[in-house]
């Protein structure tokens, strides 16, 4: 469990370091390590050249720009659990924290690395699903942005071309008073989740829906949104029926077969997760508004 | 301590782990700590097919990378060897095929992971690229991975040099149990597929060795539990002698089972060293680790309980399938453990078990912490269970019409050891300790918690499980006590330290005995030079047979220092005392000598006498063979929350009721009960080394591979009883694997007692949620 060889660069600035993924052959960022390291003790990652952005000041913070907030790639995880930002504006972001990693994960695991990563059963690619993140990734030659939505192209692979880095993710800000919850079950109290949901919820004075979100992962390649089930329960009352009904439209999605979770399993825990998840935002909305 | 203070006794005070100092600041020595001029670092190339014959092996491209010094294969060690294999078999009647493994494969390869070549570099990283660089010719062959297909007709064979797969065959029978089926009032039948987790210590294997020409002195520092096995090994495999040979454990980061089975890696690294004439360092990593180091894993049992119309058992009978793996390190010890451990602390007149051991490949199987214990425990607790709901009785009071009385102790199994002696339980009373388990859970009131919780929503279950533990197998163990003219105490023994506390509990024993301190002695163990003779760490042993070797050598130093301070102070040996490393008239520290003068006397004045009538120098070595194993036993009761929906299981309440005799340091034993415990949850409820059909492990990362974790484990209540053994001096008997013993059935009773109301029947570990949500009826399912 050793990584082959590889030349290390530590840029100090952006531009150095896009400058170094525009000029090298064959090179990967290094963000928190958490995951590309260990692939590349097991030699399953080989790259030839290693581009540290630890040192990198500018691509840390989280900060409030207008209607979102904005977590620049590099910000450390237990940073963004600690922040008080987010627990403020984004608290389905604080929730879903605790369960991403391990605390000692986390004091060196990126936000921005986490999502790049693209783990199927990773917690923040499900957040920033649910909070519809707009992410901005940059090469030498500019930068762009794009949904998440359409970040991911498969197991562990992403849009992200191989002269880009991610270095920003902008998270759209629900109002003050909505609802929100994180669920996931693990084979074993913290490790790795079988599945898990991200619910977000607004009621109006009546007591229904005004607006949801619902995200799933660990179905698939990439998080899902429960689109349609959203859209139909817009102007229904938040009860148990509608709980149910959510449930059992993650209950019917595709699930992939994975090791020790069988597709059938997968589904079962979404429509529980989903109706619990629900269940729990609906009822923060409903006593914020109280 | 002054010498005014009263004579302490350390027999039985909790006293700290003379260990812990060093190890928490860091400044343990483990092999990976030793650093040696010269040093060389190894990499093995293993096996990526489970089952193919092995063709040409092309190491030039890897011996011309630059910081490559040589790689090696069967052909370039067998030259050093003084046979084929490494001399491994243990004596067993059963066995039809002693499979010794190789030191590098030869000409084919059983199980992936099996090492091929072994590459000396000047680093590991450059070791490890070289492995890419190797070319191998495979011709891959049918694979077996499931025991139970390796024994059907016409099966594939395992290993081209075995005939079939029916690697050994044997039963553990007594009484007439088809006489008493033909009585039964009741009978149940079960098949049960039974799982164990493997050893997993925090340090995984390794070792460093160095062969010193000018010495002629072949060095091994190794991670072992049985440094005194690995020299005999050595010494074997390379034609030396004895005094040309010395292996040390220094500091091992935990053993379990595991790190007692001499593996190839230990003999191709000291071979190469020899050929070589260079330190060679091998530090298995952890992927290595789930690859190459043996494992406990699969058995599957068909079995039958009968009982009379009171629930009394009249007998047992039925098969086990036990996956062996693909050589035979360790003989068959673990399915024995197995069968023979089932009977437990139970009246069984009748028992008859046909074990049949299948060649898989797959690493061979030997036996970790429990030592094929828990799963021999688990089939008897789950057919009581099953008789229990049968007959419409509390599983604790099935349990109580079939305990071993008091009053029958000692008592015969029926049974034999594996040494063919019988299986006799020396003491303990199971009734009570069953009894304070079940008061100290609260037994009797979970049905009303249980109705609260559903109350709310919330499943609880209760489970229990008793179990025996065979401890402290012979034949010896060996220490000696020795004082010099320094004063100063040293044990050395046979014995071998993995993070028991070993070093602390001969200290506390010998401290007794000489009236010193127990961090004034020093204990060298794990350490060929030190001791000549040794067995190590297994079968919870070493408090047992090291414990009463020191104990035995301490008293005997202890006779001749009263006998020569009587000489010396005119007084009577009876009223002398040892405090604070001094020998003086008792009540009057002033009148005596230190232990120091004691041992200068002793160790004479070139032409002047010693003391009259003492033999020379201060000390003595014993050599202590135990008559019989002793048997500690157990009641653990555990409380669980299950989520029906989700499935998660929640240990929250664990309470053991322990007793292995007399305890030396309590909190020692807490400790030792506690991690097995733990140790026991993570068979139970995480432990799965998955392989597919081709034989490909798919569990090779503690990401895929759980293991339980601090944060899952609940708080663990551990109470102690204390019957003494009759079958030894110091009344003790075994504690490192006992925790584990009980812990898997425990586990399996209460969480199919939370989802009673869905009848869900646990035949099958590790107990987890998807085979959970796969047992539950689909209407039952949110």
């Amino acid at each position: 469990m050793k990584p082959a060889p590889f030349a290390y660069h530590a840029p100090a600035t952006k531009a150095e370091a896009l400058g170094l993924l525009a000029r090298l052959d064959d090179a990967r960022v290094l963000a928190g390590g958490q995951s590309l390291l260990p692939m590349m003790n097991l030699r399953l990652a080989g790259p030839t050249n290693l581009i540290d952005l630890n040192g990198i000041a500018e691509l840390s913070g989280i900060r409030r720009a207008g209607d979102a907030l904005v977590i620049e790639a590099m910000t450390r995880q237990r940073a963004a659990e600690r922040s008080e930002l987010v627990r403020e504006h984004c608290p389905l972001l604080a929730e879903a924290m605790a369960h991403v990693g391990f605390q000692q994960t986390r004091n060196r695991g990126t936000v921005g690395g986490s999502i790049a990563h693209m783990d199927p059963t990773a917690e923040l690619p499900v957040v920033a699903c649910a909070l519809d993140a707009v992410l901005t990734v940059e090469s030498a030659a500019g930068g762009r942005q794009f949904p998440i939505a359409e970040l991911a192209q498969g197991y562990l692979m992403t849009q992200i071309a191989p002269d880009e880095m991610l270095v920003r993710i902008a998270l759209p800000l629900w109002p003050k008073g909505h609802g929100f919850a994180f669920e996931e079950v693990t084979r074993r109290g913290e490790t790795f989740s079988v599945v898990c949901v991200a619910a977000l919820a607004r009621l109006d004075g009546a007591g229904a829906f005004a607006r949801l979100a619902l995200a799933i992962g660990g179905l698939g390649a990439a998080p899902v949104r429960l689109q349609a089930m959203e859209a139909a329960l817009v102007g229904a009352r938040a009860d148990a029926e509608a709980f149910a009904a959510a449930g059992a439209a993650a209950g019917a999605l595709e699930a992939d077969e994975a090791p020790f979770a069988p597709p059938d399993f997968k589904r079962h825990l979404a429509g529980v997760l989903t109706q619990r998840a629900l269940a729990r935002a609906a009822g923060r909305a409903r006593r914020a508004s109280s | 301590m002054t010498a005014a203070q009263p004579k302490e006794r350390w027999f039985g005070q909790a006293v700290r782990r003379l260990e812990d100092d060093a190890l928490l600041r860091g400044k343990g020595r483990f092999v990976d700590d030793i650093h040696l001029p010269g040093l060389r670092h190894a990499a093995f190339l293993r096996s990526p097919h489970a089952h193919a014959r092995l063709g040409a092996i092309d190491v030039a491209d890897a011996e011309a990378l630059p910081g490559v010094m040589r790689v090696l294969t069967y052909k370039d060690l067998r030259p050093l060897l003084t046979c084929d294999r490494i001399p491994l078999a243990m004596p067993s009647g059963a066995i039809r095929f002693d499979v010794d493994p190789f030191v590098l494969a030869r000409d084919e390869v059983c199980h992936v992971g099996e090492p091929i070549a072994l590459v000396i570099a000047e680093s590991r990283h450059v070791a490890e690229d070289a492995l890419g660089l190797i070319a191998v010719d495979f011709a891959p062959l049918p694979a077996i991975v499931d025991p139970r297909d390796g024994l059907k007709a016409g099966a594939p064979q395992a290993r081209t040099d075995c005939p079939d797969n029916l690697v050994a065959k044997m039963s553990a029978a007594y009484g007439d149990v088809d006489g008493a089926f033909a009585s039964a009032a009741h009978v149940v039948a079960q098949d049960f597929h039974l799982h164990k987790g493997g050893g997993h210590s925090i340090e995984p294997r390794g070792l460093l060795a160095r062969y010193d020409a000018g010495e002629d002195l072949l060095t091994v520092w190794d991670s072992t539990q049985m440094p005194h096995q690995a020299k005999r090994v050595l010494v074997r495999a390379l034609g030396l002698s004895e005094h040309q040979v010395r292996v040390v454990a220094p500091d091992v980061g935990g053993g379990f089972g595991p790190k007692f089975v001499f593996h190839p890696e230990e003999l191709a690294v000291a071979a190469a060293a020899m050929l070589t004439g260079a330190p060679i360092k091998w530090i298995e990593d952890r992927f290595e680790n789930f690859m190459s180091t043996v494992q406990e894993r699969d058995q599957y049992w068909s079995v039958e309980a009968a009982c009379d119309g009171e629930g009394r058992l009249l007998g047992i009978r039925g098969t086990l399938v036990h996956d062996h793996g693909a050589y035979t390190p360790y003989g068959v010890a673990l399915p024995y453990n197995s069968a023979t451990n089932l009977i437990g602390p139970y009246v069984l007149p009748s028992y008859r078990l046909d074990i049949a051991l299948g060649l898989t490949n797959l690493i061979p199987t030997t036996p970790t912490r429990g030592a094929g214990r828990p799963q021999g425990t688990f089939v008897m607790e789950r057919l009581l269970d099953r008789l229990a709901a049968k007959l419409g009785l509390d599983r604790a009071e099935i349990r109580r019409r079939n305990l071993i009385q008091p009053q029958q102790m000692p008592y015969d199994s029926g049974l034999k050891t594996r040494d063919g002696g019988a299986m006799v339980y020396d003491s303990g009373d199971y009734p009570q300790c069953m009894a304070r388990a079940l008061a100290c859970a609260g037994w009797e009131d979970f049905p009303a918690r249980r109705a609260a919780a559903r109350a709310q929503g919330r499943f609880l279950g209760i489970g229990l499980a008793n179990y025996v533990e065979g401890s402290g197998r012979g034949p010896f163990e060996s220490a000696s006590v020795r004082i010099g003219p320094s004063g100063k105490v040293t044990v050395t023994t046979g014995a071998a330290a993995q993070g028991q506390g070993t070093v602390t509990m001969l200290a506390q024993l010998v401290a007794d005995a000489l009236g010193v301190r127990p961090d004034e002695i020093t204990v060298i163990a794990g350490d060929t030079a030190a001791s000549p003779l040794g067995l190590g760490a297994f079968a919870s042993r070493q408090a047992v047979t090291a414990g009463n070797a020191a104990h035995q050598a301490a008293g005997e130093v202890r006779a001749k220092i009263l006998k020569v301070a009587s000489g010396w102070l005119e007084a009577d040996p009876q009223d002398l005392e040892l405090t604070a490393g001094r020998v003086h008239v008792t009540g009057v520290p002033g009148r005596g000598r230190t232990l120091g003068e004691v041992a200068a006397a002793l160790a004479g004045l070139p032409g002047f006498a010693l003391p009259p009538g003492t033999p020379p120098g201060l000390s003595a070595a014993v050599d202590y063979q135990p008559k019989g194993m002793t048997y500690c036993n157990g009641t653990h009761v555990a409380e669980v929350e299950v989520d029906p929906a989700t499935f998660t299981v929640t240990v929250t309440r664990y309470v053991v009721v322990h007793d292995c005799g007399r305890l030396i340091n309590p909190m020692m034993v807490d400790g030792q009960v506690i991690g097995g415990v733990v140790h026991g949850l993570s068979s139970a409820l995480y432990e799965l080394m998955a392989y597919g059909a081709d034989g490909q492990p798919l569990t090779c990362t503690y990401a895929d591979y759980l293991i339980a974790t601090a944060d899952t484990a609940p708080r663990i209540e551990v109470h102690h009883m204390e019957s003494p053994s009759p079958l030894n001096p110091l009344g003790v008997k075994g504690a490192g694997e006992s925790g584990t013993i009980a812990a898997l059935a425990v586990i399996a009773s209460a969480v199919e007692d939370a989802l009673k109301p869905f009848d869900v029947t646990i035949c099958e570990l590790p107990v987890t949620p998807a085979r959970l949500f796969a047992l539950m009826p689909r209407e039952g399912q949110i």
